[in-house]
């Protein structure tokens, strides 16, 4: 049922669009203008007015003008929050969205930033499944985080984003689409085991701990340490002997993930397999480099290598 | 138009704590308002069950089983029967809905439960003024919407944090905001002619006149300070000691009090020639009886009323809310000259066998003055006023001849003793006579220009008939106590008045009494014949119900087109910062310095520098300060945007060196 209800509400917003308020993507920031609001009445509008219509009538009944006053009082308030419903969107403005890191199936964090020149509660914005609620100040930015689902690797297009407000009373709900112009790079996901890259042969020498350079860390006592690696005035002040640790990542040996070793595969397998490759030389803190078609990125490490890698690997055709 | 779900957590969540105290709060504030005609037991027990469910909601979040609730709901059912006989009717019905509303607390836990609960409670306020609908109450129900509103303010997800002051304010706003348009829809909704379903069920007795007078039964009408009536009048009011306005007229005595006689439809209305003439306006407070006081001697009845034989008013239906009537009357004429047998033959009836000291006193007067009925009248006056009378709202009991006790015993009373004494004093000498009730004097209001008249101002007369002058009003009371008469009940009984009467607080009730009397007028009395009228200041003498809607639709639009004025209107986020740079550009412009459409500040400012040698250091200052302010962060401090705002002001370039 529900996958028949979107794809008749995609073929009516293809064919209806000024019907079904449908809006293409468009450049941040955005800044939602009276034009693109829309007011509902909630389900507890709708029992409300109900509830007001009874009331009016059981005041002209009765012949009761004090009733009858009261509820005219009720529904022109009722009246009012409509427009403060609008007044809460009217005029907020969706500066830029910053996407975070994900590998394909899994969620992609979105940071948006909203901001607005005058004081709004309540605002609700909603994003497939994700959905929260904001507040801001005057003049003041918030930053909400919402998380996009992600299906494969490459640039995504930002879904269209939905931000409504009931406030203040919770009977009329004033809602807007939002759909920035923009796309997020969805990293490959790394396949679950395979073979280790082939590296130049490990020297034994690269093993050993190196002294004399700069201390790494400190670590409890193993047995087998050497004991001129105990930090003693550390331990003097600490349970058990503490071992000055020496082990430095350069020293494991650099890996020269190439695209073109991995012949034989197709090329899905062979980015997951770099990408395992990329994120095991990242939690072993090795100096990496990665060679790909059209792309070649030299010797390095840390995070923002580790990014650069895979975003290389993501945009590939 | 597709409409997504909301997110069904929020739905479903339990409400906190604010929110659910804020509910607490609304409906102990419903119980109070409807505690005044509950039975007492029922809103104690109502207001300990939600005291419970408070501390226990506070302890730990949760409804309450259904093992407690469901009994509760059977309880409060079987004693609503049980008390009230029926759950329908507007006192069983309220009692219910009161009761229900409580135990719906009981399960109040998600935002859907606060919501129903919250409409439910705005229906039970809406009720509360079924049974009062006086100024005070309305306010109080009125003020009532405050926590509710703010109930549902709270069930909104991220709120910044408010004041309770903040919370009040603005939802007085919101009210406020309402009111026009509140009170253009309260004018303008058709008002229905005949009600839909049954008609109001009558309130408790309230005190008032009443169409029979035993001596004694108005002692608790005395004591009512609460308004009667209102009257204004068409030119200067009348002299003190002609304000009596009349109500019923009783002419039959069996022995211990007097009644009204039964109307003959075929009796024609006495005749009347009328001298000066008074023109007023009446607003009569409910009574639950048809008679409509008016001025004596009224000459036309008001519309929707009859005019009696003997010159009462009584009206085509009981009045059940405040009404308004014209009238026009004689104080100056002579009522029925003429005295056909019949009528005189029941201005003289008298029970056999009651009262026999008086009828000897009245034989007396009858053979001392011959024929002269005046002179009777006189005497019997005289009597009340040099025979030790004494007036008090607390006279002691009287026996079965009771005419013979007050005359001759214990001779205290007040106007209900001296009328029906002097009535009987009068037919036994044989003079036609009878008893008249209403109200005598009231309060005149300079301030608004109107009398008020309480219920303490109840009063009862004679009347006598005298040949050639026919029926003339005598007032024995006035004989005994003529303060009575100028000055009203009040300084009539003396030391006898209550501690709470006391002339400063009787005067802020006083003045109180003219909004009471204009909320009355406006709101109150608003019927549906008032509201025909209502644009008869603009050439339409019958507004129907389409012309009603027509005016009302229009009006909306109007408030609509208002409201939506001042939700699109937004201020433009000025930018300070800017809007001085601008100012001081201008100030270079007039020196020829333009800044080109492509050229940044820094050069703009620089170029000026040198083209101002002897102001360099000034727009120097001015060059950093901006680029600082505008480059150096986001959202640069205002104290420093307004420096820089004043320092441009200051700013008065001299003349260019080329």
């Amino acid at each position: 049922m529900a996958p028949l209800l979107q794809r008749a509400q995609q073929l009516a917003e293809r064919r209806l669009p000024s019907l079904t308020r449908y809006r293409r993507a468009e450049k941040l920031p955005i800044e939602l203008h009276r034009r693109r609001i829309y007011i509902v009445p909630t389900g507890f509008g709708l029992g409300f007015s109900v509830l007001l219509l009874v009331m009016l009538v059981g005041a002209l009944n009765y012949a009761n003008n004090a009733a009858l006053l009261l509820t005219c009082l009720l529904g022109a308030a009722s009246a009012a929050s409509m427009l403060v419903a609008f007044r809460d969107l009217d005029g907020l403005r969706l500066g830029h969205i910053r996407a975070g890191h994900a590998v394909a199936g899994q969620p992609i964090e979105l940071t948006l930033a909203f901001d607005s020149s005058r004081v709004r509660q309540a605002i609700r914005v909603e994003l497939g499944r994700d959905a929260t609620a904001f507040a801001i100040e005057a003049g003041a930015v918030v930053h909400l985080k919402l998380m996009m689902p992600t299906t494969r690797r490459g640039w995504q297009p930002l879904a269209r984003l939905r931000v409504w407000s009931s406030w203040p009373l919770g009977l009329f709900r004033a809602w807007s689409w939002l759909h920035p112009e923009q796309a997020v790079l969805v990293w490959p996901r790394p396949e679950e085991a395979g073979p280790p890259p082939v590296a130049p042969a490990e020297d034994a020498r690269h093993m050993r701990l190196l002294q004399g350079d700069e201390l790494a860390a400190l670590r409890e006592y193993r047995v087998g340490d050497p004991q001129r690696h105990v930090a003693w005035k550390a331990s003097a002040r600490h349970d058990n002997l503490l071992v000055k640790d020496f082990e430095r990542a350069q020293n494991r040996p650099q890996w020269q993930l190439d695209w073109r070793r991995l012949d034989g595969l197709d090329a899905e397998s062979r980015i997951s397999r770099l990408a395992r490759w990329v994120n095991e030389a990242q939690a072993q803190q090795r100096h990496f480099s990665l060679w790909l078609p059209g792309n070649i990125i030299a010797n390095g490490s840390g995070p923002e290598h580790y990014a650069h890698c895979m975003n290389a690997l993501a945009q590939l055709p | 138009m597709k409409r997504a779900p909301g997110p069904k957590a929020t739905i479903d969540a339990p409400i906190d704590n604010r929110a659910f105290d804020l509910l607490s709060g609304t409906l102990a504030l419903v119980l109070a308002l409807h505690a005044s005609h509950l039975p007492w037991w029922l809103s104690a027990a109502l207001a300990l069950i939600l005291g419970w469910r408070w501390w226990q909601r506070r302890r730990q979040t949760g409804r309450v089983p259904a093992w407690l609730k469901l009994p509760m709901l059977v309880l409060l059912t079987l004693v609503v029967i049980a008390w009230y006989g029926s759950i329908f009717g507007r006192e069983p019905g309220t009692a219910l809905a009161v009761g229900l509303l409580v135990l719906k607390l009981l399960e109040s836990e998600t935002e859907r439960d606060a919501r129903v609960g919250i409409s439910f409670a705005c229906f039970a306020l809406m009720v509360a003024l079924l049974f009062d609908q006086g100024l005070i109450a309305t306010l109080v129900v009125a003020l009532g919407l405050l926590p509710a509103l703010a109930t549902l303010r709270a069930l909104q997800p991220a709120r910044l944090p408010a004041s309770v002051r903040g919370t009040v304010m603005s939802n007085l706003g919101l009210l406020f905001a309402a009111l026009p348009l509140a009170l253009l829809a309260f004018l303008l909704v058709p008002r229905l002619s005949t009600p839909l379903w049954g008609a109001p069920s009558p309130r408790q007795a309230t005190t008032g006149l009443s169409d029979s007078m035993t001596p004694g039964n108005f002692t608790e009408l005395l004591t009512d300070d609460r308004p009667a009536m209102r009257v204004s009048f068409d030119g200067p009011p009348p002299a003190a000691d002609l304000r009596y306005f009349r109500a019923y007229v009783m002419g039959y005595y069996d022995g211990r009090g007097w009644h009204r006689r039964p109307p003959d439809p075929r009796e024609a209305v006495a005749s009347i020639e009328a001298g000066t003439t008074v023109s007023y306006r009446i607003t009569l407070q409910p009574t639950r009886q048809r008679v409509l006081p008016t001025l004596d001697v009224p000459l036309q009845a008001p519309a929707q009323s009859q005019m009696q034989p003997e010159r009462e008013v009584l009206a085509d239906k009981a009045v059940t809310e405040a009404i308004s009537y014209a009238g026009t009357s004689a104080s100056r004429y002579r009522l029925q000259a003429v005295l056909d047998p019949a009528s005189r033959q029941r201005g003289l009836q008298l029970p056999a066998g009651f009262n026999p000291r008086t009828h000897a006193l009245a034989t007396q007067w009858r053979q001392r003055f011959g024929n002269d009925d005046a002179a009777i009248v006189q005497a019997a006056l005289a009597l009340f006023h040099d025979g030790g009378f004494r007036y008090t709202l607390a006279p002691a009991p009287l026996g079965r001849d009771s005419i013979d006790d007050f005359l001759f015993s214990t001779q205290e009373g007040f106007c209900e003793h001296y009328a029906s004494s002097f009535t009987v004093l009068m037919r036994a000498a044989g003079i036609p006579a009878r008893v008249v009730t209403g109200y005598q004097g009231g309060y005149w209001n300079k301030l608004a220009d109107y009398l008020l008249v309480r219920n303490s101002d109840a009063h009862a007369w004679s009347e006598v008939w005298l040949a050639g002058r026919g029926w003339i009003r005598v007032d024995p009371t006035a004989a005994v106590r003529p303060e009575r008469v100028t000055l009203g009940a009040a300084a009539a009984a003396g030391d006898q008045r209550d501690w709470y009467r006391n002339d400063w607080l009787q005067d802020v009730r006083n003045r109180w009494d003219i909004v009471n009397r204009w909320w009355d007028q406006a709101v109150v009395g608003f019927d549906a014949l008032r509201q025909r009228g209502l644009l008869t200041p603009f050439g339409i003498r019958d507004t129907d119900t389409g012309m009603l809607g027509l005016l009302l639709a229009i009006s909306s639009v109007l408030f609509v087109a208002l409201g939506l004025g001042w939700a699109l209107w937004r201020r433009e986020a000025r930018d300070q910062l800017r809007a001085a740079m601008h100012r001081l550009e201008n100030k270079l412009a007039r020196r020829g310095i333009t800044r080109r459409s492509s050229e940044g500040p820094q050069h703009y400012l620089s170029r000026a520098a040198r083209a101002l040698p002897a102001q360099r250091h000034e727009l120097e200052a001015l060059m950093n300060l901006y680029l600082s302010l505008r480059y150096a962060q986001d959202h640069p401090p205002t104290e420093s945007v307004r420096a820089f705002s004043v320092a441009v002001r200051e700013f008065r370039p001299l003349d260019v060196v080329k």
